[in-house]
């Protein structure tokens, strides 16, 4: 089993603390950084765009600003890998499509933008599943990326490249979209952290859409703290987000050491059993971390959501839904690929078929079948009742607990190609994580462990909206028992 | 009371592939059929439950009019914006002919 | 009002859906400029252009405007929710249109007509606008052409339709509907409800039934109305062609057609077969508007009086009827009426020369030298044809009558001078006065003429004919 991780990797905190205090530069930080991607890139795939040339100003500039005595911010000189559908203005955004493949951006997504207004380089951009459907990374027009624990296994998805390039040490931190577990998911196939925000806590303005209802994009790191240092700079209030949310939240950092002591946390039992393809490994897992939770000082109890049985299929009616609509402009007029025809409806038609991939063509149909009319209602309008009784579940049990405990993946990372035949083997890897998006409440997933096979396992910590702080409280208590 | 919809048919994806703007070879016509199916089946679970009375949810967030100013923005530089359109003439965007009236 | 052009045993049914852009100073979900007639593409950003990544948020004063124009129509201002209306179409950026469905802004209103009949309406609710699309080839139009080129400029402009019930049944009552409405928009200040523009598009449901059927026959809908003359005459060729089909056994599918100036007939567009699903579903990018009562307290307290109201005010004041008002209402001269008349003026004289003399404005007529100058004709100073010649030089230059009638010297004889002149006249044509007393009613004429010749037009012809009257009976 042939892998590439690091023996110790630098925290975003430290590099940012360096590179501020003028111990480091941002440039050999860098350059590290960009000598590790030369090297094992290749095999990883982590990358659709290395963007060493724009890094490397940025990096020189950031180090001007140091020796001018400025404050740079929180990630100064922070290299961060973002995932290939947020638009990085004038640089190749793909979506991992090839509609989009010869695409620049005239504009910067708001999170891409805060990245930089926080002193960090833009490292690259990240391979994902074509248009962020997908579980394993191998729905891209542009090859696969690999786990870099194993090389013949995959990341997990849709998020894999920024999974794999934290893990492959290709940059401290990097950034991802959540729609059904998208950064959940590889980060625990990948065993680094990584967070699905509350709902309309981090601005999607200039994400590539996916499910506009769903999606949400968050932080892959290293460490919990990590992951909370980047959202805090990448959240907040954006007035070109219309879902955004306008009150503060509580600070992600103040209270992350202060433990679990007193805290009521509850296992969500459905998750925890009958489950299609679920390994008794997870379980297990999951079970040693509620235990290490109360050994800390929670009080730890099994608690029902019952509705999240029904998640996976209102999802797969939600998601590919509003996935139709999103992904309709792909038309061949304004930008992106065109293919020729002898009328408009041909060239649509040829652009489209010719320009996406199967996974999103199935999506494509699946969503456009549940809005038409005469399945609106038994499709479509049923999975967003299912989403009303999964709020109120939710709600009913954070009446009387602060956060719930799930696994995270059914399973480790498994082969490339083994799922690859039935997308309905491929939908079951995210259901663990989707109840979380469908109501819209931020959770992450830590590293916990490993399996027999030796691939990292992730438990998941969820919160109710806006509850971040908590949450980070929790997984942070688990990584430092973990350690 | 709850009519299950029959199993989605090849006329069916092939009229949805319409909509959607796709062509399907035969062979994948009949593989979508079956991979399609395979979803709206597992979905079956959705459609028996009985949710009359049950207010729909679209959206995860209770917010209500979020607005902005009438005030002018920054726009985009128009050779900008053609540079990366697949056919320009005359400052417009060029596409084929169109058949058919707009709906 | 009838329908002189529709066969006998026939009438009419129309709905119209109104398309009205509104004037806000950007876009309905972007800061773009929302301008008519710049150069293609030049007022677009990531939004309006619906490039991948971007998120519209909608423009306050829009909204507002919508509820505005809801209360005008007396409609009930509701939580509404964004919708998206699939289809694929080169001028829609996103390849869908965000308009609303199920819970539109504004329902259940009416607009009352001039004519006294009150048009129901269904909903009116925001939508945004969709790019131009020019046809490049020999024909100029769609089919036919080449290719056709795209201008974004327009897209994302905010609209409001309105649509009414199928209550209109006259196709003057359909032109008064839309100057009504143009009316009201005016007054809100909203948008400049310039038809010829494109500012307000008219859409026509037509269709027809013999005369006491109940229920509605199968309609046609009748886009590419640019003007008041041709939705008059594209709803009477349409409802002739659907009659036309029915007398011959025939029955009118349900379709779209588009009206075509040129050949003045509606042509087949797509037929209700190949319809488009337009798999609607509420907009995630957008969130509900729920107006509380606070605003809908606010919006109703800034509202104008409209014109139904001002012109009952100005009818029940000059209580005359108010067909014969609308015209000045329509020009905003009611106010002005209203002072005069107030100011003691005779109503019928002020309407008289409101509707006939100052259709090109009032220029720089004060309402006191109007109310004098009104007053100098009643008192028989000046004839109306002078009158007339007065007002003009007040509406050029201002002044007061009395001063203008004097530059001019227009000054109306005074009767015992009028009377002189007659007897002089009478005596010097003693055949002519014989075939009047004889009743030869046209000899009056003769008669008239020679008094105002000889008193180049000072003569008030009331007066003449009253003593010309006076001496037959002697
Ligand atoms: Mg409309
Ligand atoms: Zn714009």
């Amino acid at each position: 089993m042939s892998s590439i991780i690091p023996a110790t990797s630098l925290t975003a905190q430290t590099i940012a603390e360096k590179v501020q205090s003028g111990e480091w530069t941002a440039l050999e930080t860098l350059e590290n950084y960009l000598t590790q991607i030369a090297k094992s890139d290749a095999e990883i795939h982590a990358f659709n765009t290395v963007l060493e040339d724009e890094a490397r100003a940025a990096a020189r500039a950031i180090d001007e600003r140091v020796a001018l005595g400025e404050d740079v911010g929180p990630l100064a000189g922070v290299p961060v890998a973002v995932k290939d559908n947020l638009c990085t203005k004038g640089m190749r955004t793909t979506a991992s499509s090839k509609i989009l493949e010869n695409w620049n951006p005239p504009y910067d997504a708001t999170v891409v933008k805060r990245l930089a207004d926080a002193g960090a380089t833009l490292i690259g951009k990240t391979n994902m599943d074509e248009f962020a459907m997908g579980s394993s990374t191998e729905n891209s027009a542009f090859g696969p990326t690999r786990n870099p624990h194993d090389l013949t296994c995959v990341p997990g998805g849709s998020s894999g490249g920024s999974a794999a390039a934290v893990a492959a040490g290709f940059s401290p931190v990097a950034i991802g979209s959540d729609t059904g577990g998208s950064i959940r998911q590889p980060a625990s196939l990948c065993g680094v952290v990584g967070v699905k925000p509350t709902y309309g806590g981090v601005s999607r303005y200039g994400l590539l859409a996916f499910a506009s209802s769903l999606d949400q994009v968050g932080p892959f790191a290293n460490t919990v703290r990590d992951a909370a240092i980047v959202h805090e700079v990448i959240g907040g209030y954006d007035p070109k987000d219309s879902t955004s949310i306008s009150e503060p939240f509580p600070s992600f950092l103040d209270a992350i050491e202060d433990g679990v002591e007193g805290l009521k946390i509850g296992i969500i039992s459905e998750l925890m059993g009958d489950i299609d393809g679920i390994s008794s490994e997870v379980i297990q897992k999951t079970r040693e971390a509620a235990t290490l939770l109360s050994k800390n000082g929670a009080l730890v109890e099994e608690v029902s959501i019952p509705a999240s049985l029904y998640c996976l299929s209102a999802y797969y009616l939600i998601a590919p839904a509003e996935a139709s609509s999103n992904l309709s402009r792909y038309d061949g007029v304004r930008y992106g690929l065109r293919v020729d025809g002898e009328t408009l409806a041909e060239m649509n038609i040829n652009t489209r078929t010719e320009g996406f991939g199967d996974e999103v063509k199935r999506r494509i149909m699946l969503g456009t079948y549940a809005l038409s009319a005469g399945y609106f209602d038994a499709y479509y309008g049923k999975a967003l009742k299912v989403r009303r009784l999964l709020a109120q579940n939710f709600d009913e049990v954070y009446s009387k607990y602060d956060a719930l405990l799930s696994p995270t993946s059914p399973c480790t990372a498994f082969k490339l190609g083994e799922k690859t035949s039935d997308p309905m083997t491929m939908y079951v890897n995210d259901v663990c994580t989707i109840p979380s998006n469908l109501v819209g409440h931020p959770a992450i997933s830590v590293p916990f462990g490993s399996g027999s096979d030796g691939m990292p396992i992730g438990v998941q910590i969820l919160a109710p909206p806006m509850q971040e702080a908590l949450m980070y409280r929790v997984a942070s208590t688990l990584e430092s028992a973990e350690k | 009371m709850s009519l299950m919809t029959e199993p989605i048919s090849e006329k069916e994806v092939a009229h949805v592939a319409y909509l959607a703007r796709l062509r399907l070879s035969d062979e994948e016509l009949q593989l979508f059929t079956k991979q399609l199916g395979a979803v709206l089946e597992h979905a079956k679970d959705v459609e028996a439950l009985q949710l009359d009375g049950v207010e729909p949810m679209s959206h995860p967030l209770p917010l209500e009019n979020v607005t902005r100013e009438d005030e002018v923005d920054e726009m985009l530089d128009r050779k900008e914006v053609l540079n990366q359109a697949p056919a320009v003439e005359d400052g417009r965007f060029q596409v084929p002919q169109i058949l058919g009236e707009q709906p | 009002m009838t329908n002189a052009d529709l066969k006998d045993g026939w009438e009419l049914i129309v709905g119209l859906e109104v398309h009205v852009e509104l004037g806000t100073a950007t876009k309905l979900f972007c800061g773009c400029v929302n301008q008519f007639g710049d150069e293609p593409n030049t007022n677009i950003c990531p939004v309006c252009l619906g490039l991948p990544g971007s998120l519209p948020v909608v423009n306050e004063k829009a909204v507002i405007s919508a509820m505005q124009l809801g209360r005008a129509l007396n409609c009930s201002v509701n939580r509404s929710v964004f919708a998206r209306k699939n289809y694929f179409y080169p001028d829609m950026p996103k390849d869908y249109q965000i308009s609303q469905y199920d819970q539109p802004t504004n329902t259940d209103g009416y607009l009352d007509l001039p004519s006294g009949v009150r048009i129901g309406i269904e909903r009116a609710h925001i939508e945004e606008d969709t790019g131009k699309t020019v046809h490049i080839g020999s024909t100029g139009r769609i089919s036919g052409s080449d290719y056709s080129l795209v201008d974004y400029n327009r897209a994302g402009v905010p609209l409001i339709e309105v649509v009414s019930h199928p209550e209109i049944r006259t196709i003057n009552q359909a032109k008064e509907y839309v100057e009504e409405l143009r009316g009201i928009l005016l007054a809100l200040g909203v948008s400049d409800a310039k038809m010829e523009e494109g500012s307000i598009r008219v859409d026509a449901n037509v269709s027809v039934r013999t005369t006491n059927e109940g229920g509605l026959r199968t309609r046609c809908e009748i886009k590419n109305v640019n003007s008041l003359r041709s939705l008059g005459r594209a709803i009477e060729y349409e409802a002739n062609r659907q009659i036309d089909l029915y007398e011959n056994g025939e029955s009118p599918s349900q379709e779209t057609r588009h009206w075509d100036e040129s050949a003045g007939r509606t042509r087949s567009g797509r037929s209700k077969e190949d319809a488009e699903d337009y798999r609607y579903f509420q907009e995630p990018d957008l969130v509900p508007l729920n107006p509380n009562s606070e605003i809908i307290h606010m919006i109703d307290q800034g509202l104008p009086t409209f014109p139904s109201e001002r012109r009952t005010q100005l009818a029940a004041l000059a209580d005359i009827d108010i067909a014969e008002i609308a015209l000045i209402v329509e020009r905003s001269h009611d106010d002005f009426a209203s002072e005069t008349i107030r100011a003691g003026a005779t109503p019928q004289m002020a309407i008289k020369h409101l509707t006939n003399n100052l259709s090109d404005g009032l220029g720089k007529l004060t309402p006191e030298a109007f109310t004098s100058l009104l007053q100098m004709e009643e008192n028989a100073e000046l004839t109306s044809t002078q009158a007339k010649k007065v007002l003009g030089e007040l509406v050029l230059k201002g002044g007061n009558p009395q001063e203008v009638a004097a530059q001019f010297g227009l000054e109306a004889i005074d009767t015992d001078q009028l009377e002189t002149l007659i007897d002089q006249l009478i005596a010097n044509h003693p055949d002519e006065w014989e075939r009047f007393c004889g009743g030869e009613k046209k000899v009056q004429g003769f008669f008239v003429g020679e008094i105002m010749k000889s008193t180049s037009g000072q003569a008030d012809g009331k007066a003449i004919n009253q003593i010309l009257n006076a001496r037959t009976s002697e």
